[in-house]
């Protein structure tokens, strides 16, 4: 066998520019295959940093109506059958497996009635939330303090701004302490909060961008306790739930389990409306597959390549079995058994493919690199796929020399021999 | 016996037409004999040679190689008989042209299983035999005619067979070269060697110890027909 493949080897070596003209159909078709590949790798590879980056692994369940996330609230109440989650069910979900805290909050995006003196904050984002949630979103006060239980029981009007806007509000002014009005309510700013990690996300595409900032298109965010909530906004709403998974792995895990509790708990008559989870990870990972099987139609393409690239390793084959018929009259004279040559012609079909594969691989990545540098899309090497597309350019070998192969094995050694 | 042939019969079909190419051909070789068959081209000498050499199947008739009947053997068990016990040696050598002397020789010993380094071994061996211990990295294209069909022999001997089979093995060499194979011939036979030679020319044949004739597919022991030879 290892002899096989040195005659191979002096075999390609002897003919370079015909083995090489050979192999290019295979390594165009690799090359082009892996270089699909990297771009899909980098691509996802990118999408899941942007999660991780983020730190916070948290997971929103969000009651919503069948298919759609975000329940379409008509702003008078939550509907029936829906109970208030309780804390001792946010002990609950804090018990699933993965679940490290668990913050419940309502939210009113786009409102539009904000004041401080005669600046006016449109657009922003209304939270109500209780004391979990800085800790499941990752916030950390930048100044001030934040809520206390005193503030929850005693129903204060406190506000904590985060520095979008505060800056909105206050330019440069410091913000705590200073009265701001939300719909004709005054609030005490006592704090301002950002994210404990400043995390940037990488944004590629208008997706993306929805995807890590979709949410924060508002002007700003103002949190308030809780139980300040109906100060403003008379009407009670569906509570949110938020749940701060482990680690990045149990984020796709912890939403059913959660979500399901929730329902659990549930005696709506509208089967339609249930929490859902809302993971980040699972919106990447859908987003994964898009990018997967789109450019798996692109793989198809290029293996018709691949495939040229075997008939023209199997026409070469021919021509080689045809050239070499002397030689293989003697080889069977002397006493090589139908295997042996048999065997021989694959190897040499199988090293040459082999080697195609191998060149298209490292082309691949050459052109990946290209493509990475000059489209400013991340590639990442999948070191699975080059092997497989390796193995797979060898399968093409054994698959298109079989036949040549056959042809020369069954060669009549004494019409062989007279062949010049 | 090493060679035992009973009323062996050829025929090659051409379309409707039945052509005998050997006719009841009945050959007996003993053990260390020096045996050249002549006959000119188109008498069956060739036919001959490749049924001797399990190249060819017979029509009808025995074929004992060493005592042992190798008609209707697989093709298997066939190669195998030509790897043990017959070496060939061509009249236009066929020596692989990319490879040396050394690697030319080492080639029947790849298809009985030698180890690489016991084939390098063997095959110096067998080079020295034939006087070319000096040339064993050289590759055909370097060698001269002679020194290429003393390479073929060597080639044919380094599996040790019983029987050498020689087709016109000095056909395509200059008078010196062939005296020199010849010699060679009759160094190996006298080594033990069984050595079978067709040739159609009556100067070479004169080497054997003996010769049988063949013309129109009839083998006989006498020249009968010398004058057309």
């Amino acid at each position: 066998m290892l002899e096989n493949i040195r005659l191979s080897f002096q075999g390609i070596w002897s003919h370079k520019m015909r083995s090489f003209l050979t192999m290019l159909g295979i390594i165009i078709g690799i090359a082009s295959i892996i270089a699909i590949v990297s771009t899909i790798q980098g691509t996802n590879e990118q999408l899941m940093q942007n999660v991780i980056g983020s730190g916070t692994n948290a997971v929103g369940i969000v009651l919503g109506q069948s298919s759609d996330y975000d329940y379409s609230f008509d702003y008078e109440g939550v509907p029936a059958g829906v109970p208030v989650i309780d804390e001792a069910t946010r002990e609950q979900l804090i018990g699933v497996e993965g679940v490290v805290d668990a913050t419940l909050y309502t939210s009113r995006s786009y409102a539009d009635n904000i004041y401080h003196l005669k600046t006016s904050l449109t657009g922003a984002q209304v939270l109500g939330i209780d004391t979990h949630y800085f800790n499941v979103y990752g916030y950390v006060m930048r100044t001030g303090r934040g809520f206390l239980e005193s503030d929850y029981t005693n129903f204060r009007k406190v506000a904590i701004l985060d520095q979008t806007a505060a800056s909105s509000l206050f330019q440069e002014e410091s913000a705590v302490g200073k009265t701001i009005e939300i719909g004709g309510e005054p609030f005490i700013v006592v704090g301002v909060a950002q994210l404990s990690s400043q995390f940037e996300p990488t944004i590629n595409s208008v997706s993306d961008y929805e995807l890590y900032i979709g949410d924060n298109t508002s002007t700003g965010i103002v949190f308030l306790p809780s139980a300040s909530w109906s100060i403003v906004y008379q009407y009670d709403e569906p509570q949110n739930v938020a749940v701060k998974a482990d680690s990045v792995e149990y984020m796709s895990t912890v939403g059913k389990p959660c979500a399901d509790l929730l329902n659990a708990r549930l005696s709506t008559t509208n089967s339609d409306l249930k929490y859902r989870a809302k993971s980040t990870l699972d919106t990447v990972e859908q987003q994964q597959k898009i990018n997967e099987s789109t450019n798996q139609q692109l793989i198809w393409i290029a293996s018709i390549s691949l495939l040229v690239g075997g008939i023209g390793v199997m026409n070469i084959m021919l021509v080689s079995v045809t050239e070499r018929t002397s030689e293989i009259g003697l080889k069977k004279a002397i006493g090589a058994r139908k295997r042996a040559i048999l065997t021989q012609f694959l190897t040499e079909a199988a090293v040459l493919t082999s080697l195609g594969g191998i060149i298209g691989v490292i082309t691949g990545i050459i052109m990946a690199q290209a493509i990475s540098r000059i489209a400013q899309v991340p590639v990442g090497i999948n070191i699975p796929a080059t092997i497989i597309a390796v193995l797979f350019s060898t399968i093409i070998g054994v698959a298109f020399g079989f036949f040549p192969s056959v042809k020369a094995a069954n060669l009549n050694p004494i019409d062989a021999l007279r062949h010049e | 016996m090493i060679l035992e042939l009973n009323d062996i019969c050829k025929d090659y079909i051409t379309g409707k037409l039945v052509v005998p190419a050997l006719k009841d051909v009945t050959l007996h070789v003993e053990e260390g004999e020096y045996v050249a068959i002549m006959g000119p081209s188109g008498s069956g000498k060739s036919t001959l040679m490749n049924i001797i050499g399990c190249l060819d199947e017979p029509t009808s008739g025995s074929f004992l190689l060493n005592g042992k009947n190798v008609i209707g053997l697989s093709e298997n068990e066939i190669a195998d008989e030509r790897l043990n016990n017959i070496g060939f040696v061509f009249q236009t050598f066929q020596l692989l042209p990319k490879q040396t002397a050394l690697d030319n020789v080492a080639l029947p010993l790849i298809y009985a299983g030698v180890s690489k380094r016991e084939r390098r071994a063997r095959a110096a061996v067998a080079l020295e035999r034939v006087g070319l211990a000096e040339r064993m990295d050289f590759l055909p294209t370097q060698l001269s005619g002679g020194q290429k069909q003393r390479v073929a022999i060597a080639r044919a001997m380094v599996n040790n067979p019983k029987i050498l089979l020689a087709d016109e093995p000095t056909g395509a060499l200059d008078s010196k070269s062939s005296i020199q194979v010849l010699e060679l011939f009759e160094k190996l036979n006298r080594e033990g060697v069984t050595v079978i030679m067709i040739t159609h020319d009556s100067s070479v044949a004169r080497h054997a110890k003996r010769t049988v004739y063949i013309f129109d597919g009839e083998l006989s022991e006498v020249k009968r027909q010398e004058e057309l030879i």
